[in-house]
């Protein structure tokens, strides 16, 4: 005989519980978007740079320094970040509002050393092809890296408002998790612009 | 009121009493902030349909105009200017302001109807969609209107485009429109991903949702993917054109071909899925008036994201000519043949349900049925493109006008109308004019073929594509005025389409909530649809949950009518990836106008852009800013933050 199946589930969590809720999967799809979006810039400094004259690199041996202590300090931040996070989920706000804070402040030290980088370039973005791609791909970095700024800054001035509980802070999860994006994706152009002229790209 | 951090949902049975308090709970408000502010997944689905085919008529107008410029040889309609812009934006409207929103028009307001569901994952996300989608459509219609359209078609190659040869405003519009459109699909695209994945009904595991929901699932997932690639482009093109970078222009050392990588990168992942979401419609349609099954549905499902995965190593095959090394020709040339081997896996299937069913011959099916052979034209000519020799010789030729529209038309607007004819009686509770659909029908398919079958002789007689008119004793003369003729009975027949729904909308038969004898949840709750869609959370037990009595194929069957109350609020069940197991109460948003500002924002922000007017940019800058900053803002409400410590 036909039996009706009828769902019948125990306790469910009602709204966003801690990190997980539907706010998570948002951020995740904006983060898949914005990861294709750097992963078409890098695509186009290598096929540009493959397709190039000689002499396209306007510096074959980039300067690491200060571009790879303050890679390290963007890092760090998300640490930070990571450890005001759990601040939140453990009830302590001091922990917390300093966490956020933190990460704020070595972001926005990143965001000026990354400003004085641009400020001793000989050249400008219309110098050439290589520098246009080195300007526009840092330069929506940067932007990335000033909406992020605001987002910490945000969320550390809701944390200490006391916006949240151990229960319900699905927007500071959320705001972490795209400030830790920022964070990796730097990484990969980081890896692009500084790293890969010395293993010889492009030819 | 303080609301626990779990609870125990309460099932029911459905009731007039259990749906009076839902309708308090879902309606949209009256007024314009109603109007403005309204989230719910029908309203926003019927906007868009209605704004896609308003923009189809422009676009179809366009081409009629320049039909007439070709109806003969050497005449002087238009001037080549002129012909360039309608050229260009009838592509533009067509391809990316027609064919993909009618789309996301459907899938908006199906989906959660199909998923057992009362709202999209994220309403407000989806409203602002649409208002993106509206505002990149009024920009990149201003800039035709005031004579700055789009002017070197619709993929607008460099160094064409760039401003020494450009140097008008025209180029600026299409590429911020551009990017506003991306915007909008980008959201969408988020919005559909999370909604399969989270929002179906409990029971409704990954293999059994409807084939329309893997075609737009799979469009999704690649849109959002690839459409960072055309915005990125755009956003280079303008950025070459008015601050003087060097990506495109070979003098700087910049790299022409870059423009086609990236736009192709995108554009034939997008031609996919400006088809896939269609095949689905047809995948679950068609099996209705065949009054069985569909024949193979997880080849099907499977071929859906097989074509698309393929889809993704196919874009070169549109730079054939271009010069690029042979290897890399030969690839993408193996990769383009293969990939109609899950195109067809679709068509076998249609085949197979119509001949094992009993069909049953509506306007509906007849326009299910013809994409067949649209498609069979249309992909046999791309089958011919795929060969590099053949695509050297027919390249910019008419015959690839030919094949671009038997696919778009054939598998895009063929299986939309037959859409309308199958869904509008659940959107408006009236039936469209079964006689008059005969004459919408004939009269199109008739039209359609008349214009575009000869283009394929046009094409391999050598007539270029794009050219504004041609010489006489070419022997193209009585095909184009064949052809011209063709189109002007296919555009009779969208008339006739159009006239039957606005007769029907208010005069059609009374329809009732299954006027087909349908077997998915969208035919289980009333037509229209009330704002929460079903008043408890259905159980799925089977791919036809309103099929399991006749079919017989199992004992469990599908709760319908008892199951999850969730009347706390604006609540919906999210559930898991792939069994669809409950999972969380969701707390569904309010209306709100914040998606409209924001959308009113980036219109700004980009005519400021357009013109480089500071102040402007600045205002529709800081209309953005806030709008998202009372978006995001925490809300008790949403379960955002925490609760009182009393009360």
């Amino acid at each position: 005989m036909a039996e009706l199946v009828c769902a019948d589930p125990g306790p469910l969590p009602v709204g966003p519980v801690g990190r997980s809720g539907m706010g998570w999967w948002g951020v995740a799809t904006l983060i898949a978007s914005e990861a294709a979006l750097f992963g078409f810039l890098i695509f186009a400094y290598f096929y540009v740079g493959a397709t190039a004259q000689p002499g396209w690199l306007l510096e074959p041996a980039p300067k690491l320094f200060p571009a790879l202590p303050n890679t390290l300090l963007l890092l760090a931040s998300s640490g930070a970040a990571w450890w005001g996070e759990k601040g939140v989920e453990r009830g302590r706000r001091h922990q917390a509002v300093a966490g956020l804070l933190g990460a704020f402040v070595m972001g926005a030290v990143f965001a000026g050393v990354q400003a004085y980088e641009w400020s001793v370039k000989t050249y400008g973005m219309g110098e050439s092809s290589y520098a246009s791609l080195y300007y526009v791909t840092t330069g929506l970095h940067m932007a990335h890296v000033l909406v992020g700024l605001v987002i910490l800054l945000t969320l550390a001035a809701w944390t200490a408002a006391g916006f949240f509980s151990q229960v319900r802070w699905i927007p500071v999860s959320a705001g972490i998790l795209y400030w830790h994006f920022v964070d990796v994706v730097w990484l990969f152009v980081f890896a692009t612009y500084y790293l890969t002229p010395y293993l010889g790209f492009p030819q | 009121m303080s609301r626990p951090a779990y609870r125990t949902p309460v099932i029911g049975d459905d009731g007039p009493e259990l749906r009076a308090r839902l309708q308090a709970i879902w309606e949209t408000k009256p007024g314009l902030l109603g109007f403005l502010g309204t989230v719910d997944h029908k309203e926003i689905g019927i906007r868009y349909i209605v704004t896609a085919f308003l923009l189809l008529a422009a676009g179809g107008v366009e081409a009629l105009v320049m039909r007439l410029q070709l109806a003969g040889p050497d005449r002087r309609l238009l001037t080549p200017e002129q012909y360039n812009q309608l050229f260009s934006t009838h592509g533009m409207t067509m391809i990316f302001l027609y064919a993909s929103p009618v789309l996301s028009g459907f899938s908006n307001y199906l989906w959660p109807l199909l998923l057992g569901a009362r709202d999209m994952a994220f309403p407000r996300l989806n409203a602002l969609s649409y208002w993106v989608y509206l505002a990149a459509a009024i920009f990149l219609y201003t800039g035709f209107l005031v004579g700055a359209g789009p002017n070197d078609g619709w993929f607008n190659y460099v160094p064409y485009a760039l401003a020494e040869y450009n140097p008008g405003l025209n180029q600026d519009y299409y590429a911020l429109g551009m990017i506003l459109l991306g915007i909008s699909t980008s959201v969408g695209a988020a919005n559909f991903i999370v909604t399969a994945f989270k929002m179906r009904a409990p029971g409704m595991s990954i293999n059994r949702i409807p084939i329309m929901v893997w075609g737009t699932l799979t469009a999704s997932v690649a849109n959002l993917a690839v459409v960072p690639a055309v915005s990125l482009a755009f956003f280079m093109l303008w950025l070459d054109r008015r601050f003087g970078t060097h990506f495109f222009d070979s003098a700087g050392g910049g790299q022409p071909l870059l423009w086609q990588h990236l736009f192709w990168l995108f554009g034939h992942p997008w031609v996919y899925a400006i088809v896939l979401p269609a095949m689905g419609m047809v995948s679950d349609g068609l099996p209705v008036f065949c009054r069985r099954p569909l024949v193979g549905y997880s080849l099907v499902a499977l071929g859906t994201v097989a074509t698309m995965i393929l889809g993704f190593g196919v874009w070169v095959h549109h730079m054939f000519a271009t010069g690029l090394p042979a290897l890399s020709l030969s690839f993408f040339s193996a990769a383009s043949f293969a990939i109609t081997f899950p195109s067809l896996i679709a068509l076998a299937s249609w085949l197979a349900t119509i001949w094992l069913g009993r069909p049953v011959v509506t306007t509906a099916f007849l326009f299910f049925a013809s994409t067949i052979l649209l498609f069979v034209i249309g992909g046999v000519s791309g089958l011919m493109t795929a060969s590099v020799p053949i695509d050297l010789q027919l390249t910019d030729t008419y015959f690839i006008v030919a094949h671009l529209h038997y696919t778009i038309v054939g598998i895009n607007l063929f299986p939309v109308v037959g859409a309308v004819y199958f869904w509008f009686p659940k959107m408006t509770g009236r039936l469209l004019n079964e006689r008059l659909g005969r004459w919408n029908f004939w009269t199109m398919f008739v039209g359609f073929n008349l214009a575009f079958l000869p283009m394929h002789i046009t094409g391999l007689l050598g007539m270029p594509r794009r050219v504004y008119t041609y010489p006489a004793h070419m022997g193209w003369d009585g095909l184009n005025l064949l052809i011209s003729i063709g189109s002007y009975i296919f555009a009779a027949g969208v008339l006739l389409f159009l006239i039957n729904v606005a007769r029907s909308r208010r005069g059609g038969a009374v329809a009732g909530p299954d006027p087909w004898g349908g077997p998915t949840l969208e035919w289980a709750t009333t037509s229209p649809p009330p704002p929460y869609n079903f008043a408890v959370i259905p159980t799925i037990a089977s791919r036809h949950p309103l099929w399991e009595a006749a079919l017989d194929e199992e004992e469990a069957r599908s709760s319908i009518h008892r199951g999850m109350l969730l009347d706390h609020g604006k609540e919906a069940l999210a559930t898991s990836p792939m069994d669809a197991e409950p999972e969380r109460i969701v707390e569904m948003p309010e209306d709100s106008v914040g998606p409209f500002a924001l959308a009113v924002g980036l219109l700004v922000l980009l005519f400021g852009l357009l013109h480089f007017q500071p102040w402007l940019s600045a205002a529709g800058g800081l209309i953005v800013a806030a709008a998202l900053l009372a978006w995001l803002w925490p809300r008790r409400k949403l379960l955002e933050r925490a609760e009182p410590a009393h009360g």
